[in-house]
């Protein structure tokens, strides 16, 4: 799109500059949903579609033709290698930047002759203390025969060093393996190893979450609690050590409701059976289900939202969303009214909530909450705004009039009114308030 | 956004010569291996590798199949595998020869990777006793040209080895990219870059050229910069509002191709689709603001209706010539008209359920430094609510670099709702976000020192210098703000901002932000280097260079349309957004950028 093209300036002209916003009600976006209709209602002989080759490439493993074979690479390569300029400069480099001191570095201080030694060579040079080099021996079988070699003349010392180097450069098993074969191997194996001292455990943050990460290939929860029980040991922070111990504990009790719902037959898991199982979920997926299925329980029982909110340390907020996402899902409208209700001194009831009003509406029109539910709500949101703004959203009809007989703005009413169907309640109730000599409207 | 138009841009060099190259030593070492052979492929190179390749050219291998999805069935004795260079895949393909030893079956072996071995995987192969049963070569496929402006290496792993693991094995590789490109198109005339990876990379790149035999000179073909992810964290955590990103935020597009699901087609499949220039109706959107597009399209359709009303009360010459001359082309645009439309509205239905213009709202709010706690208040009900587990940990690092880390009290309680949230294993999330230095907790700067020299006094030296660059980077500050300020990324709030005739590049972030990364380029670019920056670059933590190419005739260059063409490396990755920014620069520089991610 090119932005300054005389002919589209038209086109751009015509409608004004609006703020983008992301509402389905955008009238670019009614536009656009004209147009899909017009496109997919346009109708087109579809006899050639097949051989239509329509410039966009599929991902599959045909298409253009092949190159020349023949074609080879070196010619290729030598016809395109550069003159390559070569008077950039070094620059300032800090910290290391030489070349990894791979393997590759180290087997070229061997080459020539002491690189390419027999075996026997090579144990004779390291008998007689010469230098010499392990490292062309990759082969397995170039391994062994070094071995034998160094068995073969009774020279401990040899054998651990070659010992030492098969370490190195051979997994545990495949070494293990060959050297049940090898009996007199195998004891200065398990000799060095003893005097090495097997494993030093290091202490380090990230060897710690390592191993908690272990928990994740467990699939047996079981096995998988008693793992998360053996990381509570684990000097981890203050702060993660607490979040361990949860999980621990937090699978420790889905494994206990899990095992009594599975075969519970309580109204509720009839009327929503159970989707999946709660083993694994998050804390607050947790606390969702037990709102879901467990509400009212006492708090002595582990699957009793209570309990769960208690052990898990969970904040009244996050407490009322959930059991408002669950009790609204389930349309307990009487429970998620319960939820807000608080008394003060006086024994009067009055709606409290740590979340804003409109976050509550938002949820419960999210569960399809009926109209004279979610209207009591709207009606509690402090911002006058921000309730009418809410009120539109959700075509709650008598609050949007109410608010603007309060603001005595008759323009917004008569607009309101042409968006409602003739003749319905509240279309009669505008009616009659514009009819009314007695507002004093401000335009 | 046709290339013609603007007379003023250098044209780009035919990128496809790449593929070419790559597939001429493809073939040249399947040719080495005689006879017939099963040819095993990692899952993730099949896209890359048939952006360059097709059956045709493997059929003489008679059997291709996907590595990880595929259980074998064997034809011949033969063997080969074209893999990347990862530890895991070569212990699967180790264990696959030792069993077949134990079965006592023979058979040879050969594995091929791409874009180089390394030593570990060889240690691999010897640790597992078929050193030699295996045979190793390399297929140094470096580039994938995505687009005629795109190029990729294709590693996804490269921000993670290099940034969390601290891990340099790829540096070889991007500096081998570089060499390639130079000596296919032309030598660099000038080298920019700011990172501890881009300096190695430049370094590796150089050593490479010195250690090449010399020739003639060649032409010029373009500056080079070279950027670290990690110089700009904050853009890539930005949602994306151009029409290119937002499909790549929600369909992800992976190399150049993105998956159009039933919603979107509005029939019960699902297509693939390739998104690039050649694609007329997407290259006309896909730079453009999303606010746009929905007008383009109700344009574009409009304009399809009239073209095929055309064929009413034609005659039969008319209709001949329509057919032949117009009509597919019509077709053609008609499909893809559809198609982009579909991806609107479904893209448009899953950003009203979330309520994305809050999310939008929260996030310039961050960036504008604006109203903290009242994102921090949304942020916290985006996780209790448990919305999108990404989302809210994008907001969380947002949160964090714009504020140079957040508060100990903050930390503690938005990491333990996270975990409340979403589970207790992300534990390792905030591990690994912190140690890239994403998503931190505010340390007193004192402490540090002191504790510093309490541990100093324990370990012995060489730990003393791991410790120190460990604190270092706890101590690093994103400086954000200070940046933003400097180089006025947030444009003052309350001015209009036209998306319609965007004036900067704050335009992909619907006005409210300049990308940083895009920023640093304009600047060095329009002062030939880094003076007169100096406080920006102590505030990135350094690690700047410039350098030219010495003794050529300055004469000559200034002149040349390579000179114009920059080549911008992102050094693990760069967003949709990046690209879009890039490419309004380029225009109204008359340059062209190429670019370059992992």
């Amino acid at each position: 799109v090119s932005r300054a093209k005389p002919e589209d300036d038209e086109y751009w002209n015509s409608s004004k500059f609006k703020a983008f916003t992301f509402d389905d009600d955008d009238d670019e976006f009614s536009r656009l949903k004209e147009s899909k209709r017009a496109v997919n209602s346009i109708l087109v002989d579809d006899d050639d579609d097949e051989e239509e080759e329509d410039g966009v490439e599929r991902v599959s493993w045909s298409g253009e033709p092949v190159g020349s074979i023949s074609w080879s690479v070196k010619e290729t390569a030598s016809s395109i290698r550069s003159g390559s300029e070569q008077s950039f400069p070094k620059i300032d480099t800090t910290p290391s930047l030489s070349k990894q001191g791979s393997g590759y570095s180290l087997s070229s201080l061997f080459k020539g002759d002491l690189y390419d030694l027999s075996p026997e060579e090579t144990v004779r040079r390291m008998q007689k203390g010469r230098a010499f080099s392990l490292e062309k021996f990759r082969s397995l079988q170039d391994k062994l025969l070094l071995l034998d070699e160094a068995v073969a003349v009774y020279d401990g010392n040899l054998i651990t060093a070659v010992l030492i180097y098969l370490k190195k450069s051979l997994s545990k098993e495949i070494l293990f393996r060959e050297l049940m074969a090898r009996d007199v191997a195998l004891r200065h194996y398990v000799h060095y190893l003893k005097e090495m001292g097997e494993q030093k455990l290091l202490v380090d943050v990230h060897i710690l979450l390592m191993q908690y990460k272990e928990h994740l290939n467990i699939k047996d929860e079981g096995q998988r609690r008693d793992f998360l029980k053996s990381c509570l040991g684990l000097p981890f922070s203050q702060d993660d050590a607490t979040h361990v111990q949860d999980h621990y504990t937090l699978l420790e009790r889905q494994i206990i409701i899990e095992a009594s719902d599975k075969k519970a037959d309580a109204e509720i898991f009839k009327k929503f059976p159970r989707k999946a199982s709660i083993l694994n979920m998050p804390i607050i997926t947790t606390l969702y289900y037990s709102c879901f299925y467990h509400y009212g329980e006492s708090e002595g029982t582990y699957s009793s939202p209570e309990n769960i909110r208690k052990t898990f340390r969970i904040s009244e907020k996050q407490y009322i969303l959930t059991a408002l996402g669950a009790r609204a899902k389930l349309k307990s409208w009487f429970d998620v009214d319960s939820l807000f209700n608080t008394k003060n001194w006086l024994g009067y009831t009055k709606k409290r909530s740590p979340i804003g009003f409109h976050r509550v509406v938002d949820i419960l029109q999210k569960n399809s909450a009926p109209v004279n539910v979610l209207q009591e709500y709207v009606n509690l949101i402090d911002s006058p705004e921000l309730k009418l703004s809410v009120a539109l959203k959700y075509k709650c009809h008598d609050i949007v009039i109410n608010t603007y007989r309060d603001l005595k703005d008759r323009q917004e009413l008569v607009v309101y009114r042409e968006k409602l169907e003739r003749d319905s309640p509240e279309y009669r109730k505008i009616q009659e308030l514009l009819n009314n000599v007695q507002i004093r409207w401000k335009n | 956004m046709a290339h013609t138009e603007w007379k003023d841009a250098p044209g780009l060099p035919d990128f496809s010569l790449l593929k070419r190259l790559a597939r001429d030593q493809l073939i040249f070492l399947l040719e080495q291996l005689p006879g017939k052979k099963d040819l095993f492929i990692d899952a993730d190179l099949m896209s890359p590798l048939d952006r360059i390749a097709n059956v045709t050219i493997l059929k003489f291998c008679l059997y291709t199949s996907s590595l990880k999805y595929t259980y074998f069935l064997f034809f011949f004795c033969r063997l080969c595998f074209l893999i990347r260079p990862r530890i895991q895949t070569v212990k699967w393909i180790s264990d696959l020869v030792n069993a077949d030893k134990v079965a006592g079956r023979f058979r040879r072996y050969k594995i091929i990777f791409t874009p180089q071995k390394f030593y570990a995987c060889e240690t691999v192969l010897e640790e597992q006793g078929v050193y030699g049963d295996v045979t190793t070569d390399e297929w140094n496929f470096y580039i994938l040209p995505l687009d005629d402006d795109i190029l990729s290496l294709e590693l996804p792993e490269f921000f993670r080895d290099n940034f969390l693991e601290g891990d340099q094995r790829w540096v070889t590789t991007a500096g081998s990219a570089l060499r390639l490109l130079q000596s296919v198109y032309g030598s660099f005339s000038k080298v920019y870059g700011i990172g501890r990876c881009a300096k190695m990379v430049y370094e590796s790149w150089r050593e490479l050229m010195e250690d090449g035999e010399q020739r003639t000179r060649q032409p010029e073909f373009a500056k080079v910069f070279l950027v670290d992810r990690d110089v700009d964290f904050v853009t890539p955590l930005c949602s994306q509002v151009v029409y290119e990103g937002l499909v790549d935020d929600l369909f992800r597009i992976k190399c150049g191709s993105v998956e159009f699901g039933p919603d979107v087609t509005s029939s019960d499949k699902s297509i693939k689709v390739m998104l690039n220039s050649q694609d007329k109706v997407f290259s006309e959107i896909r730079n453009e603001h999303f606010s746009n597009v929905f007008g383009f399209l109700s344009q574009k359709a409009k304009n399809l209706q009239t073209a095929y009303d055309k064929r009413r009360g034609m005659d039969i010459q008319q209709m001949k010539a329509f057919v032949a001359d117009e009509l597919k082309g019509l077709k053609q645009e008609h499909r893809l008209l559809s198609l982009h439309i579909g991806a609107s509205e479904s893209m448009m239905k899953k950003k009203t359920k979330q309520d994305f213009q809050e999310l939008l709202k929260t996030e310039h709010s961050l960036l504008e430094g604006f109203e903290i706690r009242e994102c921090i208040t949304y942020i916290e009900e985006h996780i209790n609510r448990q919305v999108s587990m990404i989302d809210s940990l994008r907001l969380l690092c947002l949160l964090s670099i714009t504020e140079n880390g957040l508060l100990s009290k903050d930390y503690r309680s938005l990491k333990a709702q996270y975990l409340q949230s979403y589970g207790i294993e992300h534990l390792l999330t905030f591990a690994n976000l912190r140690q890239l230095g994403l998503l931190e907790e505010q340390q007193a700067g004192e402490t540090l020192t002191v504790m510093e020299s309490k541990v100093g006094k324990l370990v012995n030296d060489k730990t003393v210098g791991k410790l120190t660059d460990a604190f270092s980077s706890l101590a690093k500050k994103s400086n954000f703000r200070a940046l933003s300020k400097r180089l006025a990324l947030v444009p003052k709030s309350g001015e209009e901002y036209d998306l319609r005739v965007p004036r900067d590049m704050a335009y992909v972030f619907s006005g409210a932000y300049i990308p940083l990364s895009c920023k640093l380029i304009e600047q060095v670019l329009e002062r030939d280097g880094w003076t007169g920056m100096e406080e920006v670059t102590r505030m990135l933590n350094g690690q700047e260079f410039a350098v030219t190419g010495g003794s050529s005739s300055s004469e000559a260059r200034s002149k040349t349309d390579a000179q114009r063409i920059v080549l911008v490396m992102f050094l693990g990755g760069c967003t949709f957004s990046e690209i879009s920014a890039l490419r309004f620069l380029g225009k109204e520089r008359g340059t062209y950028y190429v670019k370059q991610m992992e």
